[in-house]
């Protein structure tokens, strides 16, 4: 495994295999932070704090494995180029801050891509763990494991009041942030996503649009995440946003059915024209290629579209975004911010 | 309007903020909201959290006072982030802040997480001891009320004799700790 494979697949093996109602729920994320007792948050600055804390990391766990996760590699920020860091954000696998952190930044990814921990982000660690399809449970032990094997070395900050203790009083307690990446096109088309989101909110998770905090959802791809992480157990927080989850699905297969029966040949035309695009065209904005490719899946979960694969959606996602584009395309775009891209 | 933190000049700025259906509004003038962190637009990525974190709560004792309290001189004494740049930025400079500002931590954490202050989660294998002890009984207590509820009297029997041997545990290992 190199550092190559991170950068020039687009998808992660793990988003491979099938995973529970993976028409509607693409993939779950588990997320814990912690702290090293001793060091100053990475919010405090003190850049030599932080060195330490990535020689560290590298000394003892650069090329382990424990139990699934095989070989975590160190990816280290300042041996990346910018566009491969842009790649690894556009793959999730690091956050846009954390390519912003030249000197002291870092991830250790599992070769499946299953795990990436960041290193000196917001938090000492971050550990992540995607699962395809609605997997929060397992994702959920699988992070907790491996949180365990790093405690065997690692003194986390840690207060029997606040619990594990963060640089932002947002993340102290659990340190969880738990979420799903949901597919809701019949939500969307039949404007019920409007009413539901503000319901979402008023039981305390946060839903946003997919490419991270603040940004519109693109191709019809919501995140649902808790927001508190402090008074609940980490099973607890867990079950009350798959409980939602729930209703969501069942709400999203219910308006699907509704939009067969009531849009019949309109609904087939809308999904064959946006086939047609992406199979025909030359020259596609990111935006109109994930409305596009929204519809196809839509189209392949209603039976619609029957010989092009499910995890088509999760791959083109990702191979449409502009840095991978360019990294596929391997030249240079001058105005990335036109985002005019090729697609294949 | 008039402003709620000095209760002198006009209210210009609005803050509704709605969580887990809970409305909340603050009503200030322009001066107290860029002192209190609200006019703080600045930063370059506008997040969630950042968002939630710039709505901490005012204490209502400072209302009267001019900008210089003792909390606003407070400091952690291991990185030195004092309690106002913890304010202003929403967040900590290192672990030992949470002990330093501790006596103004409730109402912020309060307000971030739906009134909660007490962590019930996971306990580091390290910490150990008597806080999982302690962590058990609770949740024994809880399921003891449930099975009586249920009018399960047998099982609640069990639960009450695994909750009084647990309290005997505890009690033993705070005698040893004395």
């Amino acid at each position: 495994m190199s550092l190559q494979n991170f950068i020039n697949d687009a998808i992660s093996p793990w988003m491979n295999t099938e995973g529970l109602d993976n028409d509607i729920v693409l993939s779950s994320r588990i997320r814990l932070a912690r702290n090293f007792e001793q060091v100053s948050f990475p919010t405090s600055g003190d850049q030599e704090a932080l060195s330490k804390v990535l020689e560290y990391m590298q000394q003892e766990f650069d090329q382990q494995s424990y139990k699934d996760f095989k070989q975590l590699q160190l990816v280290k920020m300042k041996d990346l180029k910018p566009v491969e860091k842009r790649v690894l954000v556009e793959k999730h696998l690091i956050s846009p801050s954390l390519a912003e952190k030249d000197e002291t930044g870092a991830a250790l990814i599992s070769k499946s891509e299953q795990a990436s921990i960041m290193i000196n982000e917001e938090d000492h660690l971050r550990i992540q763990l995607y699962y395809p399809g609605f997997e929060l449970s397992e994702a959920l032990n699988k992070a907790q494991e491996l949180d365990d094997w790093f405690e065997e070395k690692i003194r986390f900050a840690f207060d029997e009041n606040r619990g594990y203790l963060t640089s932002c009083p947002t993340n102290a307690g659990t340190g969880l942030r738990a979420s799903v990446m949901m597919h809701l096109p019949a939500l969307a088309m039949t404007n019920q996503i409007n009413n539901l989101i503000p319901e979402i909110n008023k039981l305390g998770l946060v839903v946003r649009g997919i490419y991270g905090e603040g940004s519109e959802a693109q191709g019809q791809l919501y995140q649902i995440s808790n927001q508190m992480t402090l008074g609940k157990s980490e099973e607890d927080i867990v079950e009350d946003l798959k409980s939602v989850v729930k209703q969501v699905i069942e709400n999203e297969r219910r308006a699907r059915e509704w939009i067969m029966e009531q849009l019949g040949i309109q609904l087939e035309d809308r999904i064959f024209r946006s086939y047609g695009i992406l199979a025909n065209s030359r020259i596609i904005q990111s935006k109109e290629a994930a409305k596009c490719l929204s519809d196809v899946r839509l189209g392949i979960d209603l039976g619609l579209i029957k010989d092009v694969s499910k995890t088509i959606l999760n791959e083109l996602m990702v191979l449409t975004q502009p840095a991978f584009l360019q990294q596929y395309a391997n030249k240079h775009y001058h105005q990335m911010s036109a985002m005019y891209s090729v697609l294949i | 309007m008039k402003c709620q933190r000095c209760q002198e000049n006009e209210a210009t700025v609005h803050y509704t903020q709605v969580l887990n259906g809970q409305k909340t509004e603050i009503h200030l003038c322009e001066q107290c909201a860029e002192q209190e962190g609200y006019m703080d637009f600045s930063n370059d990525n506008m997040s969630i959290h950042q968002l939630l974190t710039s709505m901490f709560p005012f204490d209502q004792n400072v209302n009267q006072q001019q900008s210089v309290s003792p909390k606003h001189q407070l400091a952690c004494d291991r990185c030195g982030t004092t309690y106002q740049q913890f304010r202003k930025r929403g967040k900590f400079g290192c672990s030992n802040c949470y002990h330093a500002f501790e006596a103004y931590l409730n109402p912020i954490f309060r307000r971030v997480h739906s009134g909660n202050t007490k962590h019930v989660g996971k306990i580091p294998k390290r910490v150990g001891g008597n806080l999982h002890k302690q962590r058990e009984l609770e949740q024994l207590q809880a399921k003891l009320q449930q099975l009586i509820n249920d009018e399960a009297f047998e099982d609640a029997a069990q639960v009450r004799d695994q909750i009084r041997k647990l309290k005997e545990e505890l009690q033993e290992n705070q005698d040893g700790d004395a």
